[in-house]
């Protein structure tokens, strides 16, 4: 919980990792890589105090995990959302059986969701089943740039995707959070096209998909489709330290996001331990449209509410206390919120 | 343009740094719609016994690699195409797909020859695919500035604005180069706010096109400072190679929100 000037938040932080890039346990130089890619991105985004040296930035383990959301980050309950990177580190890049015991050890503080690969077939998806019931999962994170043996990169509208997306209903699991990243097959095409949560959004219409740092760099076609699909959701992973590097051009994001998907849909997460929650939060209780840009309206505190933890917790259904709840806002003008009318916006 | 012409002391005629730089303005970031040269990637020239080589650096290791080979094999071409350049050596460092890409750039692979199973025909769609974004986005600068320059002019009016009106300055000539690309009119009485075919939108549509426009140019933006502010953490120093990017717009468009509005309802 957050309070400030008499007002309070609840916190949900709605992708969070515990990873180890330690030397031991990168695989080749694109594990070197792909931690070096992180923490430029740590170190260029950061307030200068705010900034980890490169050796805490490989590890940081569960303890200090619980410190930087929960004690000093005002966070009420944090959302695991590994990416596996098989062909990059030896023990992969999420740490799943560490990740799995905190859950553990902190009752309704942590949600674990894990992750699947298409490519692994009908072992793939025997293997959720078993993940399924171990971590009684709501929600899968979902990395389409994974490496796999030759492959470099997957689709969502896959023929095996869409079986393991089938096999999600059976399981109950709802929630798919899905990282649109660099590399994937054919090259030939744009790497970072959201199209394919089009198609599973519309022939999935009972799953949520929330795209993670809301389709950036892509963010005019996940807005466009998520007008168009009312269970897709946009994730703010990436996008919230622009709050501090460029005020000016966070403000355009969210307002655009709030414009096109409206404030139902919007979900606020540090992408621990890519930055850490405390000042992330404190940054945008504190943050308000320049009064210049008069083309967006002023963000309420309702809509920062919904938007640092309600959302996320209506997914989830994790409780919030009675006071701090808030009924749904009105459908926004450029796009159905009820699942019947998904796809009536264009062909109006 | 010099031709090739050995000069009195039989060496090839001396091109200088700043030429070769010249030569690779022409090549342009796909999806940032910005020169290389502006944006710090080319990270050094050399002159060997025989010719030129160019090493170019990206914000990340996990740039996209069809990107990454798209500007690399420009760069090359350009510099190729200077009569005097002898032998020329381009070289991507860094990225994850280094080795492939330079091996299929030494060898004048081809896109399909570099990557293989990976490449199925070629890149001219992903190409085209961001030429039509980058001239949404130049769209949409140019009609913002007019916007917020002419009280007289309401959102109703965006769809009847034709390149006549706009104001000979960067944005236009922005515009009429985008246009250009895309093989639409350059003609003075030709709408300004069209598709990526050159048709116009009917004037009750106008608003909510020129606000997915505004989104384009907005991703465009982003990508824009999250690229050269981690070049500049990767490679310390890079930012002195960068251009400033121009001003964004910021338009305040109250009227046009609310006919917004009403328009999609």
């Amino acid at each position: 919980m957050y309070t400030k000037d008499g007002e309070s938040f609840f916190i949900v932080d709605a992708h969070v990792a515990l990873w180890d890039a330690r030397p031991e346990n990168q695989r080749n130089i694109h594990g070197k890589q792909f931690i070096d890619c992180f923490y430029d991105y740590h170190a260029n985004l950061s307030p200068e105090s705010e900034k980890w040296s490169y050796e805490e930035y490989l590890y940081q383990g569960g303890e200090r995990l619980m410190k930087d959301l929960f004690t000093d980050g005002y966070v009420d309950h944090a959302i695991f959302q590994p990416a596996k990177l098989g062909e990059f580190y030896h023990n992969g890049f999420g740490q799943t059986e560490e990740a799995w015991a905190l859950t553990q050890a902190n009752p309704g503080k942590l949600t674990y969701n894990h992750n699947f690969d298409p490519r692994f077939g009908e072992a793939g998806l025997d293997q959720l089943r078993a993940d399924a019931e171990r971590f009684d999962l709501k929600g899968v994170k979902l990395y389409t740039a994974e490496w796999n043996g030759d492959s470099r990169g997957w689709k969502l509208d896959d023929p095996w995707a869409y079986r393991y997306f089938e096999l999600c209903q059976e399981l109950g699991i709802r929630n798919i959070h899905v990282h649109k990243g660099p590399t994937i097959r054919p090259l030939d095409r744009d790497a970072f096209d959201v199209a394919d949560v089009d198609h599973v959004a519309t022939d999935f219409t009972d799953l949520n998909f929330v795209v993670e740092h809301a389709g950036l760099p892509r963010l005019e076609d996940f807005c466009w489709i998520a007008t168009q699909e009312p269970n897709v959701h946009g994730g703010l992973a990436v996008a919230m330290p622009f709050i501090h590097t460029r005020p000016r051009y966070f403000a355009q994001i969210i307002g655009e996001l709030i414009y096109w998907i409206g404030e139902d849909r919007i979900q606020f997460s540090s992408d621990y331990a890519l930055w850490t929650p405390r000042w992330l939060i404190e940054a945008f209780v504190d943050f308000q449209i320049p009064e210049d840009m008069t083309e967006y309206a002023p963000i309420t505190m309702d809509q920062k509410r919904k938007i640092l933890g309600l959302n996320a917790a209506k997914m989830y259904d994790i409780p919030v206390p009675a006071e701090l709840q808030l009924p749904n806002a009105d459908e926004t003008e450029t796009g159905p919120r009820e699942p019947e009318r998904a796809d009536l916006a264009a062909a109006r | 343009m010099t031709a090739l012409a050995p000069t009195e002391h039989g060496a090839l005629l001396a091109l200088t740094e700043n030429d070769v730089l010249r030569a690779l303005d022409a090549v342009i970031d796909p999806e940032l719609d910005e020169p290389i040269t502006d944006l710090g990637f080319v990270r050094s020239v050399r002159f060997t016994d025989d010719g030129i080589e160019v090493h170019l650096r990206l914000p990340t290791s996990f740039c996209a690699p069809n990107f990454a080979y798209l500007m690399a094999s420009d760069a090359k071409d350009v510099l190729t195409a200077l009569p005097e350049a002898g032998t020329v050596v381009v070289e991507l460092d860094d990225h994850h797909d280094s080795d492939i890409i330079n091996r299929g750039l030494a060898a004048d692979a081809g896109y399909r020859g570099t990557f293989r199973h990976e490449a199925e025909s070629d890149l001219d769609e992903l190409r085209a695919v961001f030429q039509r974004k980058a001239h949404t986005a130049a769209m949409e600068r140019a009609l913002t500035a007019l916007l917020r320059a002419r009280d007289d002019l309401g959102e109703q009016d965006v769809a009847q604005v034709v390149l006549g009106d706009l104001p000979d300055d960067e944005a236009k000539t922005a515009l009429l180069r985008r246009r250009e690309t895309l093989g639409l009119s350059l003609s003075g009485s030709a709408p300004v706010l069209v598709d990526d075919r050159g048709d116009p939108y009917p004037a009750a549509s106008a608003a909510l096109a020129l606000r997915r426009a505004r989104s384009t140019r907005i991703s465009i933006d982003g990508n824009a400072h999250f690229c050269r502010g981690l070049l500049a953490t990767r490679y310390p120093g890079a930012e002195a190679d960068q251009a400033p990017r121009a001003d964004e717009n910021f338009f305040p468009t109250s009227s046009l929100l609310r006919n917004t509005r009403k328009s999609v309802a």
